[in-house]
């Protein structure tokens, strides 16, 4: 193995920390031994930092202009999703919660910080917090507060934990006022954070 | 494996800390709650981290909790729900 890892074009800037120093021992090893190659992992390395919350935002503007679709994709999410030309990738199984004037999603992960990365890229950090983590299930309303979204009480919170295979993806409201829009002015409206449920989707007079 | 519940069924899930990786909350732990979903049957991430084939797949609910029944001091309304993914080998009928 390699004494030195700094000729790496990934080594951080900072100092590395112990996980950074073991993946980064790991990885050489796995070249070294032939079990994968360097451009390998500089493809994968790509191909997920390809992955935006733009690909979301295109699956709910399809779901709120065409029912048949958003049926299918509450249904069936993956293989819906599939139809509009994005492959998820990877094992995890996508499903989607629609949120209603009455009924109210929001995503946590408590164990670690599950994602839908496969559809929305990278987790913001927030999101990886123990502060969010550990509070959006014991006080859901607080927390969404905190991002500027007010819920009334007769709105039924429905936090989910995805502690297992399923990543879940919300659907905001289509917001008022979008009637006539096409379907790329709406999904400029679907911001990350209303798909993991802490913010509802863009109006457009606030675009 | 077929599944031992179905939608609307009330469940319970099981107490236990098993020396190792498992995603039972210990929140839930004890709690009655409703089965939401059957998802299906998915490996069992207790084998997986170990380097284990997670094999036989276990059926994985999800499995909704109202939020007062979590927390004795929830303040929000009483029908706010916490809904996790739950492996059926931690549930059992209530």
């Amino acid at each position: 193995m390699r004494e030195d890892h700094h000729d790496q074009p990934h080594a951080p800037d900072h100092p590395m920390t112990e996980f950074e120093w073991r993946v980064d021992a790991v990885q050489a090893l796995l070249i070294e031994k032939g079990v994968i190659t360097a451009d390998e992992v500089r493809r994968a390395v790509e191909e997920m930092d390809a992955r935006t919350p733009a690909q979301g935002a295109r699956v709910v503007a399809r779901a709120w202009v065409d029912p048949a679709f958003k049926a299918r994709l509450l249904a069936d999410a993956k293989a819906t999703i599939a139809e509009i030309g994005i492959t998820v990738g990877f094992d995890a199984t996508i499903v989607a919660v629609e949120n209603t004037e009455k009924v109210h999603h929001a995503v946590v992960c408590t164990l670690c910080s599950c994602y839908p990365r496969g559809l929305l890229g990278y987790p913001p950090d927030w999101y990886k917090s123990l502060n969010y983590r550990s509070r959006a299930v014991v006080e859901p309303r607080s927390v969404l507060s905190e991002f500027g979204l007010e819920l009334r009480s007769d709105v039924e919170v429905r936090v989910l934990d995805s502690t297992a295979d399923m990543r879940y993806l919300v659907i905001p409201v289509r917001p008022a006022g979008t009637e006539g829009m096409s379907e790329e002015e709406l999904a400029d409206l679907v911001t990350r954070d209303s798909m993991i449920g802490v913010a509802q989707a863009r109006t457009p007079a606030l675009r | 494996m077929s599944a031992r519940f179905k939608a609307g069924d009330r469940v319970r899930v099981r107490v236990g800390s098993p020396p190792g990786h498992f995603r039972t909350p210990a929140y839930v732990q004890d709690k009655i709650g409703a089965v939401e979903r059957f998802h299906g049957d998915y490996r069992n991430p207790e084998s997986l981290a170990y380097g284990g084939d997670g094999l036989p797949r276990r059926p994985l609910y999800l499995v909704r909790f109202p939020q007062s029944q979590l927390w004795p001091k929830y303040t929000g309304p009483a029908r706010d729900q916490l809904l996790m993914d739950i492996f059926e080998h931690w549930l059992e009928p209530a």
